[in-house]
């Protein structure tokens, strides 16, 4: 039994169509998860189920072991953290951070030993008499981290808690969210659609799409091995050919290439993938081996620190990049590897 | 620079316009003919004690100011949370609800007076009083529930979510939450409603009877039979009173919040 546990979790607001299909999510005590994916793919709406500002039309929710689907919202004792902040206007940072300890009718100095503590963590104890429109985007997201964690929650929410900010921000703030994750050891889930941004804070991702969890694994092993089309796509695999398995545990594409896989063979799947950076490219060569296709250069894109080449080849258009040593032209015939190791089948 | 000349004549006219009268009103209030007239001869400030010693001006204004300020009251207490739900829950034909809130200030104001005068006096026999702020209350609301509907809409919902998550109920975050941040919406709909109850003649005329009569209403009577300086009197002093008022909103809230 996990810590969290969603158990066939479905949301539909006609009762037509579903948001969210048979949702099943475990997380671990302590670990940060993220769901990841496009928007409309379901993943805020799994977290406001997860907050309870949604209560799901099936399936139940539980949190160490307590049954929690119909506990309205301002019992879960949950921290949340929106993307716009949604700090109170009308209260002073301090004050803000102070809020949800109050309503606890806790001691008036056990809430400000508290408060200062939270505020030195997040780095924010110059600001505590200011109001929060006189802050910056980035002290707003760690005034709402603050006060989300101040009343020590069983779980911390973050609804796209990045998304506001500038690019620079965004990369020290995250790195700051885990430190502070980390610190407190708070199980949290984290909702985003950036993938780098998720990767480096995710202990584990659950990559969604039309209201289902399509992978739930760590970082490396979705980047590494994408178990299904869209999440390959969705994480940067741009090419894709038809395959069919063989008896040999090998596949075959549409002309007649051998290709080879390190993955396990599975008779269902028929899709080959590799990312544009795993091909590698060489000047066309008469003798064909498995994992090699022969095609000509349709365009050719400059991409900094290496070209992008679309190449026609027999099996479809591949693309492939290559760092600037040798350059192609349009219009040279090229020879593509696709290393055994690199070939995911989806 | 020659176009920006003109244009500050046109601004001028405009204004001499607006303030013209007023001004003419402010003069003859203290000339010492029996009838206003302008340019005054003398000066005098017996209008003004007229004013203060005329009983039917001194009991019109104070059942007005009452009138106007328990109706406008009465409509924030119930206007306020119907403007919320309005605003935040998805009320069945909120667009109709919504636009006949705002019917009594499109419809012509002696229809809605007639009308009132059919409910509440023939039909229901109020008191007069009780018909008097019944009356008002109703012409309170659509201001009430506008402005103070497009404040909350305007306030991020997130922030009340953020509040239950914290621990609050719905209620409590309405208490703490939602009415700090529309102070100035009710502050501005409390005013507008004020003004334009104090204001109403129709209503008024329709709904007083024997004995009772609102401040414009008796204003009216007086000059039918006097035209004496003691209107401009009053005037001048209704002015003066609004002048004061809207210092304290400027000064409290500042001026553009409400408009």
């Amino acid at each position: 039994m996990s810590y969290v546990e969603l158990n066939d979790i479905r949301v539909s607001y006609d009762n037509k169509t579903d948001i969210l299909k048979d949702l099943n999510l475990s997380i671990e005590k302590g670990e940060l998860v993220s769901l990841l994916g496009p928007s409309g793919c379901g993943k805020t709406t799994t977290l406001r189920v997860i907050a309870g500002l949604i209560e799901p039309n099936d399936g139940e929710f539980l949190v160490d072991n307590q049954n929690l689907t119909k506990v309205p919202v301002h019992k879960r004792e949950f921290g949340m953290v929106f993307q716009s902040y949604a700090l109170f206007p009308h209260l002073t940072i301090k004050e803000n951070v102070a809020f949800g300890l109050k309503l606890r009718k806790e001691k008036k100095n056990s809430i400000d030993k508290k408060v200062k503590d939270i505020l030195e963590i997040t780095g924010l104890e110059a600001l505590s008499d200011r109001y929060p429109k006189q802050l910056s985007g980035g002290q707003r997201q760690r005034v709402a981290l603050a006060r989300a964690l101040v009343i020590e929650p069983k779980l911390l929410l973050l609804d796209e808690p990045l998304s506001n900010l500038d690019a620079k921000l965004r990369l020290s703030m995250r790195i700051e969210i885990k430190r502070i994750q980390s610190q407190l050891g708070i199980t949290s889930v984290f909702v985003t659609h950036d993938q780098e941004e998720c990767f480096s804070i995710s202990d584990k991702v659950a990559v969604m799409n039309k209201g289902v969890i399509e992978q739930f694994d760590t970082p490396e092993e979705i980047y590494k091995n994408p178990k299904t089309e869209f999440v390959a796509r969705f994480i940067g695999f741009e090419n894709f050919f038809d395959l069919t398995p063989t008896e040999d545990w090998k596949y075959k594409a549409v002309d007649g290439t051998v290709f080879l896989s390190n993955r396990d063979w599975e008779p269902g799947k028929q899709t080959g993938t590799i990312r544009p950076d795993d091909i590698e490219i060489a000047a066309n060569t008469t003798q064909q081996t498995t994992n090699m296709v022969s095609g000509v250069i349709k365009v050719r894109t400059f991409l900094g620190k290496s070209y992008q080449y679309e190449v026609e080849t027999s099996i479809g258009t591949l693309i492939a990049n290559k760092a600037d040593d040798v350059v192609y032209q349009v219009g040279d015939a090229v020879t593509l590897s696709i290393p055994a190791h690199k070939l995911i089948i989806v | 620079m020659r176009k920006n000349i003109s244009l500050k004549i046109f601004a001028g006219l405009v204004f001499a316009f607006l303030l013209v009268p007023l001004f003419i009103i402010i003069v003859t209030s203290f000339g010492t003919n029996s009838t206003i007239q302008f340019p005054i001869q003398g000066f005098t400030l017996d209008w003004y004690s007229k004013v203060f010693n005329n009983e039917s001006f001194m009991d019109s204004f104070l059942l007005s100011l009452q009138v106007a300020f328990i109706a406008t009251l009465l409509a924030l207490v119930i206007g306020v949370p119907a403007a919320y739900s309005l605003a935040r829950h998805k009320v069945f034909g909120r667009n109709w609800i919504k636009s006949f809130f705002l019917s009594p200030t499109i419809v012509p104001g002696l229809v809605v007076g007639y009308s009132m005068y059919q409910f509440i006096v023939i039909k229901f026999q109020f008191p007069i009083i009780q018909g008097l702020l019944l009356g008002h209350f109703l012409i309170c609301l659509p201001y009430i529930i506008r402005v103070v509907g497009s404040t909350i809409e305007q306030l991020d919902f997130s922030i009340e979510e953020v509040s239950w998550t914290l621990g609050c109920t719905k209620l409590q975050t309405f208490i703490k939450v939602v009415l700090p941040n529309i102070t100035s919406g009710i502050f501005a709909s409390f005013m507008l409603a004020f003004i334009n109850s104090f204001n109403n003649i129709p209503v008024s005329q329709f709904l007083s009877g024997p004995g009772v009569s609102m401040l414009p209403t008796s204003l009216m009577n007086y000059i039918e039979y006097n035209y004496d300086p003691s209107v401009s009197a009053l005037s001048v002093i209704l002015m003066l009173g609004t002048i004061v008022l809207m210092f304290v909103i400027e000064k409290t809230l500042g001026l553009a919040s409400i408009s």
